[in-house]
């Protein structure tokens, strides 16, 4: 293989990986923007996955020849809707009983992996949840015939990746142009002004979550559809890269496709770096693997002064002490 | 006032009591979430799952079984001291998996290849540990107290940094005729420790392994009833630990009275560190049933004690002696989901677990509200009397 298979190769590999962290990364945003931490996300993606997936085994079971594009865009559905009933957990906590964010993450966390294999085992005595993964798109008429980008975001992709796309430009347009959106990041900035100008901090703060965990289980249904052909319990972290991206991405919608992007390229280097002649010999997966925290890591520092986390994220809103 | 309402506040004014209580509840309100899902899953069999939770378990081969129970129960407490001792300062060191990861790579080195040290491998093979997940936890400390990134995140992040760098560590270390020191290619898991390397079972002329005959148990257990005495003393009775816990209170007022903040912030996670790293170092030294001993897999999924640790350090809200009993609590409860899996699954006991803590997170509000309407229904029930 030559210089040039490789690189497009490993791009393309690249978009696969990227697409779950970005709809989840943006999931978080929307949390953060409202002034609520998701550190659930890991846990509503294993969630969402488990559920669409689960859907999806089934539906595959009693019609065999259904058309794979309607069952993922059922699939899909399946997914948001999860997702969101799983965070309601934490709006619950977080909004109206001002629990500690963290930690009422952490209990959805603990909670969710254990849930779905449970009833996984209990359903089929594994915990993996198989299905027949058709939902390939080997190459999209006429753009895929495009050199260099449609070989990269072209070919080998699903239906997931253009809805990411979709995603990005919806939300940097519902964030920055929208009176919904507006009031979104006002309540994550400064509720107690916010309410003051009569915005219901409250529902604000529900909705935020929300479109969190709706986001969130799409990433997850994304996340096993990019990687495999089944379900198997969770989603190796890619919740929590998610927030990495999230804050690389600095709460900005085009800023976090592009850290996604970077995050996407270092596991498809992590898991394609033997390709490239001369590294074949080592077993270098795991600093490649290692590098998109480490880069998380130092732009936590280097952006520590200058950072546009959302000032009362965290923080919960008592109208009391307003 | 009468004398209702002054018992009630005198009750709810006793904050060690009221947290007791809510702890219970908690634990109560998890059960039974978990006997409703037993009942859909398996509704033969739900019954017995319950009593299995409850001990059943206990009543055949009852010395060896509780041997089995405190082994386990011993990195529930380690961890969870090692998350409590960061709370207590009033950080999240979500990030214990990474630093019990790294104390337990660490151990594993020593143990394997630090065999001329003899009687004293497993001592060294635990202060290497410490060591490691000390300065595993002093990242997240540092980049909090110089950079004010929230540790938390940083964490998270050191955590898949540690995996990784241990993963990679283990893969590539060869020894002086290039062989690969610890990894075992043809399981895909390193190898064990050396045998004499393994954690004694007797302490002091207690032979635990007399006592519970055919059980796992190791003087692990002894070592971290010990550890929370220590977190214990040095948390509330010494000019560092009282420093460190009024940074926890309001690290404003301590800062404003002169406590360095900075100071504290980084040594609580280097401490919490060390915890976390000792837990890993007794799991990969501990010899086992008949010197089985442990190993590590090589796998990219974090492992679970640090978030376990987390469960402990929550339900036991910190108290060093609270976490001795919530680890023997949580190992009991999986000690049973252990026994009882051909019934019901065991992450029946995972989803109890997540349940408690999502109770008792939520339960501070729920302590104040009841008390509230305690009060205001007796004191309308005295209106309608008159």
């Amino acid at each position: 293989m030559g210089w040039f298979e490789i690189s497009m190769l490993i791009l393309n590999a690249m978009l696969l990986f990227s697409i779950p962290l970005l709809i989840t990364a943006l999931g978080g945003m929307f949390s953060e923007k409202s002034g609520v931490v998701n550190i659930s996300l890991e846990g509503i993606m294993v969630f969402g996955s488990f559920f669409s997936i689960l859907f999806i085994n089934i539906m595959q079971n009693q019609f065999p020849s259904i058309n794979p594009t309607l069952l993922i865009l059922m699939a899909m559905v399946v997914a948001i809707v999860s997702g969101v009933l799983l965070s309601t957990l934490l709006a619950f906590s977080a909004v109206n009983l001002k629990a500690n964010q963290v930690i009422g993450g952490t209990a959805i966390n603990l909670l969710a992996t254990p849930l779905v294999v449970f009833i996984a085992r209990t359903l089929n005595d594994v915990r993996t949840v198989q299905f027949s993964n058709n939902f390939t798109i080997s190459k999209v008429p006429l753009l895929g015939d495009i050199p260099i980008i449609g070989e990269i975001f072209f070919r080998n992709t699903t239906l997931l990746t253009y809805i990411g796309f979709f995603i990005v430009i919806l939300a940097s347009v519902v964030i920055t142009k929208t009176k919904f959106g507006l009031r979104l990041s006002s309540v994550g900035e400064h509720p107690g002004a916010a309410d003051s100008v009569g915005i219901n901090v409250y529902k604000m703060r529900w909705a935020g979550v929300m479109i969190s965990g709706g986001l969130a289980g799409l990433g997850g249904l994304a996340f096993v559809i990019a990687s495999s052909v089944s379900f198997d319990g969770n989603v190796i972290g890619y919740g929590f890269l998610a927030l990495a991206v999230m804050i690389f991405g600095q709460w900005k919608p085009w800023r976090i496709f592009m850290a996604a992007l970077f995050f996407g390229l270092m596991s498809a280097l992590a898991f394609k770096y033997s390709l490239i002649p001369g590294l074949e010999s080592f077993s270098l997966g795991y600093l490649f693997r290692m590098f998109p925290y480490v880069a998380t890591i130092i732009a936590l520092i280097l952006t520590s002064n200058k950072s546009r986390v959302p000032k009362a994220s965290g923080i919960p809103y008592d109208q009391g002490s307003r | 006032m009468n004398r209702f309402e002054q018992t009630l506040r005198k009750i709810l004014s006793n904050r060690a009591l009221v947290n007791l209580l809510a702890t219970l509840i908690a634990i109560i309100i998890g059960i039974s979430i978990g006997f409703v899902i037993m009942l859909i899953a398996r509704p033969q069999q739900a019954t017995s799952g319950i009593r299995f939770l409850f001990g059943s378990w206990l009543s055949t081969n009852t010395p060896t079984r509780i041997g089995n129970w405190l082994y386990y129960a011993t990195s529930l407490i380690v961890m969870g001291l090692a998350v409590a001792f960061a709370f207590k300062t009033g950080l999240f060191n979500i990030g214990a998996t990474g630093q019990y990861t790294v104390g337990l790579f660490a151990a594993l080195y020593v143990g394997i290849a630090w065999t001329g040290l003899g009687r004293f491998q497993w001592v060294v093979g635990l202060i290497m540990a410490s060591l490691a997940g000390g300065f595993w936890g002093f990242f997240p400390g540092f980049l909090k107290s110089r950079f004010k990134v929230h540790e938390v995140i940083s964490s998270i992040m050191f955590n898949y940094i540690g995996m990784y760098l241990v993963n990679f560590l283990i893969s590539n270390i060869k020894n002086a005729s290039g062989q690969l020191l610890l990894f075992d290619h043809s399981y895909g898991r390193t190898y064990k420790v050396a045998t004499s390397a393994f954690i004694p079972r007797s302490f002091f002329g207690i032979d635990l392994s007399s006592i519970f005959p055919g059980s796992e148990i190791d003087i692990g257990i002894i070592l971290a009833i010990l550890l929370s005495v220590l977190v214990y003393f040095v948390l509330y009775r010494t000019k560092f630990g009282f420093e460190l816990r009024a940074c926890g209170f309001n690290r404003h007022a301590a800062q404003y009275s002169g406590i360095n903040e900075n100071r504290s912030i980084t040594l609580a996670m280097i401490i919490s560190g060390a915890l976390a790293g000792f837990g890993g170092g007794l799991f990969i030294l501990a010899g086992r049933v008949s010197n089985v001993g442990n190993i590590y897999k090589i796998v990219d999924v974090l492992l679970p004690e640090g978030f376990q640790g987390i469960s402990v350090a929550l339900l036991a809200l910190s108290n060093p002696f609270g976490i001795v009993f919530a680890g023997l609590f949580i190992s009991f409860i999986q000690r049973g989901g252990f026994y009882m899996q051909t019934l019901i699954k065991n992450e029946i006991v995972d989803i109890i677990v997540a349940v408690i803590i999502y109770t008792s997170a939520i339960s501070l509000i729920f302590q104040t509200r009841i008390a509230n309407w305690l009060l205001k229904t007796r004191s309308e029930k005295k209106k309608r009397g008159k």
